[in-house]
């Protein structure tokens, strides 16, 4: 699996072939592909013409599944089992679920650590497979519409993302038989789309209210470059809260009776209708008939609209304030504001950004399909389809990440809105004779103590040579990639022993996990999947052999020893005989040892090409 | 120059890597002097031409080296942008500690000030007045005026000791500046 993420798309041996790549915006309320067709990022409808797919799973008896429109039109009959909104479950724990929606959610959760799960009709799901079948459906759509195999996909997550969240989307996107490319922040995805069209330069502000989740970013977009000054938000504020107050509302003023979870769910559907159609009129009728036949049938106007949804509006311009601060610029630097996601259509929304920002924000672009366009363009870019027109993109972490010290502390590693990548090192001692593990609490958050933090993971280092209390010195390097993904490696410093890092997520799954879902997934294709594997085992073999031959005739000379050369010669004698036969373990056992002895190899080679460029720029500037 | 061009010469510092002077891997002229721009156009050239996602069809091992560079490309834009973190940076790597915990050898004169800075915030934050916040300010940035021309002639003459006096000071007074945006932050909120 890992080498054919690595040799596809690289090492092709047809050139200038054009690549498929997608961007998918996975929405709380509803999701959509786009591609970049005839150099025109494009989004991809459905068989009936339809772009947005209802972020909508229903699991029925008999592994019979629904996902989108189907499944959504029949969520107040089936509530238990039709599940939405469920990208507020991602990388998140019981008790967070049960805390920002206090019994509101017609979902039977399953009682266990980590991540939350809940009990359908088939079975307990975590958000992950969820997810994946809404992925599953737009990797289906985008096959059909492309006619073949994708080589990658980008999809967007809210800026505001923790790693828990974030890792449990890139698990989701790989479950769901998708390579990734790269997670990128929505609002970034929509500065993307936004600059590239309108040749956009200057600082720029993206505010992005989604139905479960808000983002502010600040960016400067320079000559090709879209730099993230700095992002805020909150993970669990957007259009649903809307929705959930007018649903409030609904059982007061209509004084309802108690009501199960069929009715509070088609409560709260009528109130994200009547929400839209206040975004146009301004009154409109909130009309439901509840189990027991009894009709409610109310209006509501948008004066009481505003009313309450003010201080839901109020709560996204403190994260404006301090992201403005953090990004150093001050509000009269802002060229324009862009508003992304469905909840930025309510005109008090609107009004609030532009009162904050002194100006109206900029309109003329689809709110529900900017994420996904940009999305797209950056796929595009990052499968290697070169244009002649690339642009780099500059992203942020946007909470600091730390580690528990003593007292139940937490001391920050890496500030939030720090450019990515970053790494950090930090360094360890044992405090007893002979110590060979210790365990390093990892969390993400702003505040001081470790209960008000996320906890993302606990690392627990074995395998430390034994020496006097004090003497060890691990060095713990946490690593943050341009997905905003931590890894974390340790090295005992005066010994030079590596130390193993075994990660205990706290919200997310762990590898055995992982696997069986995927087994869950493709169990019912597994013949067609032992004669693809042998097919891909045997066209990456290939490629690794003509790839290490002709950097072998390039670089061998000048960056390797004899020594050296001749292993990984003998590499390639055992990776071609493997290749002749059937075998496919065998194939791939012997393509995984050619790749590891040519991996420092590769990285010479890339580090000299690096050195020369920059060598280059030198001699110019002078 | 003769820094920049090292920054080609393989096989520096054992193995590869970009190495850790972030002059040198800007390809900058070391020193306090520095328009925004040129830094700003350095760090986003050499991103251009180190960025992981410049190699994202590449192989595990090219990447991982790509993200090195980008990693010291970030710290190395970090280290310089600030004017007070670049002369923090060419002051130890000179050899002279900052002793930003502990070293609190100033004039008697300098730490009375702050005192006072100080508790005229704390008045500012429970009257709720921002107007006595900006007059605050002003009269921190009048020292600052002061103090920047000495910080910059005692590095440009190398006296490390007196650069880091100086500078200690400097940082005093912007840990105010963050100080009087927490209040204003929180009388927003």
């Amino acid at each position: 699996m890992a080498l054919l993420q690595i040799f596809e798309p690289g090492q092709s041996t047809v050139p200038h072939q054009h690549r498929r790549a997608i961007g998918i915006d996975l929405g709380t309320t509803h999701s959509l592909v786009a591609t970049v067709r005839n150099s025109i990022a494009t989004v991809l409808p459905d068989e009936h013409g339809r772009v947005l797919l209802p972020s909508v799973v229903r699991y029925g008896a008999e592994g019979v599944k629904s996902v989108g429109v189907e499944a959504a039109a029949r969520q107040a009959e089936d509530p238990r089992n039709t599940l939405a909104s469920f990208k507020r479950f991602m990388g998140r724990g019981l008790a967070d679920v049960t805390r920002t929606h206090q019994g509101d959610l017609p979902y039977e959760f399953a009682d266990a650590p980590g991540m939350v799960q809940i009990r359908t009709v088939a079975g307990v799901k975590s958000p992950v497979e969820v997810s994946a079948e809404v992925l599953r459906v737009l990797r289906q759509r985008a096959e059909a519409s492309l006619g073949g195999e994708l080589t990658g996909a980008v999809i967007t997550v809210p800026a505001y993302f923790d790693d828990a969240q974030r890792q449990a989307t890139k698990d989701a996107a790989q479950l769901a038989g998708l390579n990734v490319l790269r997670l990128l922040n929505e609002p970034t995805a929509a500065a993307i789309a936004y600059g590239l069209d309108n040749a956009a330069e200057g600082v720029y502000a993206v505010y992005d209210l989604g139905g479960g989740t808000f983002d502010i970013s600040i960016l400067r977009l320079t000559k090709g470059v879209f730099e993230v000054l700095a992002t805020g938000g909150d993970s669990a504020l957007g259009g649903d809260d809307f929705d959930r107050r007018i649903a409030c509302w609904a059982i007061e003023a209509g004084q309802l009776p108690p009501l199960g979870p069929r009715d509070l769910r088609a409560l709260q559907v009528e109130a994200r209708e009547v929400k839209e159609a206040l975004s146009s009129r301004d009154r409109a009728r909130f009309h439901v008939r509840l189990q027991s036949g009894e009709p409610v049938d109310l209006t509501l106007d948008t004066a009481t609209l505003e009313s309450l949804g003010a201080n839901l509006v109020a709560k996204t311009l403190k994260p404006c304030r301090q992201a403005l601060r953090d990004a150093g610029v001050d509000i009269t630097d802002i060229q324009g504001v862009v508003l992304v996601g469905g909840s930025t259509r309510m005109p008090m929304v609107r009004a609030a950004v532009a009162e904050f920002f002194g100006q109206a924000p900029l309109t003329n672009l689809d709110p529900d399909q900017v994420v996904a366009l940009g999305a797209a363009r950056q796929a595009h870019l990052l499968a290697g389809n070169r244009s002649g027109d690339d642009w780099l993109l500059l992203d942020v972490i946007p909470l600091s990440l730390g580690i528990e010290t003593m007292g139940g502390l937490v001391e920050k590693i890496v500030p939030r809105n720090a450019t990515l990548p970053i790494a950090r090192a930090q360094e360890f001692t044992t405090f007893k004779d002979g110590q060979t593990a210790m365990r390093v609490h990892v969390l993400q958050g702003e505040r001081e103590r470790v209960e008000d933090c996320r906890s993302l993971a606990h690392f627990e280092l074995r395998g430390i040579p034994p020496l006097p209390a004090g003497a060890a010195r691990i060095k713990v390097t946490f690593e943050v990639d341009a997905d905003g993904l931590l890894a974390v490696t340790a090295r005992e410093e005066s010994t030079g022993v590596s130390a193993q890092v075994a990660v205990k997520p706290s919200y997310g799954l762990a590898d055995d996990d992982i696997a069986r879902m995927l087994r869950d997934a493709f169990d019912h294709a597994r013949d067609d999947l032992d004669a693809r594997a042998l097919a891909e085992a045997q066209v990456d073999a290939d490629r690794l052999v003509d790839a290490v031959r002709a950097a072998l005739a390039a670089d061998g000379e000048s960056l390797l020893s004899d020594a050296e050369r001749s292993a990984i010669e003998a590499r390639i004698v055992a990776l071609v005989a493997a290749r002749a036969g059937s075998d496919r373990s065998a194939i791939r056992e012997a393509t995984d040892a050619l790749s590891t002895a040519t991996d420092e190899f590769a990285a010479r080679r890339m580090d000299a090409s690096i050195r020369s460029a920059l060598a280059g720029r030198s001699i110019e500037s002078i | 120059m003769s820094d920049a061009l090292t920054v080609g010469a393989p096989g520096r510092s054992g193995g590869h890597g970009p190495g850790s002077d972030p002059f040198a891997l800007l390809g900058l002229p070391r020193g306090m002097s520095m328009a925004p721009h040129v830094l700003d156009e350095a760090y986003r050239g050499l991103q251009a031409r180190v960025h992981p996602d410049r190699y994202a069809d590449k192989t595990d091992a090219e990447r991982r080296v790509a993200m090195q560079w980008a990693t010291a490309a970030n710290e190395a834009y970090r280290t310089l942008r600030k004017p007070l973190l670049r002369a923090k940076y060419l002051i130890e790597s000179a050899g002279v500690g900052l002793g930003e915990q502990d070293n609190t050898a100033m004039p008697a004169e300098f730490l009375m000030q702050q005192m006072e800075w100080r508790e005229h915030v704390a008045e500012a934050r429970a009257h709720r007045d921002d107007k006595a916040l900006r007059h605050i300010e002003h009269a921190i940035r009048s020292a600052e005026v002061e103090l920047w021309p000495l910080l910059e002639s005692r590095i440009a003459e190398a006296d490390w000791p007196h650069a880091a006096d100086v500078w200690r000071r400097l940082r005093f007074l912007e840990k105010l500046h963050d100080d009087i945006e927490d209040v204003r932050s929180a009388l927003l909120d």
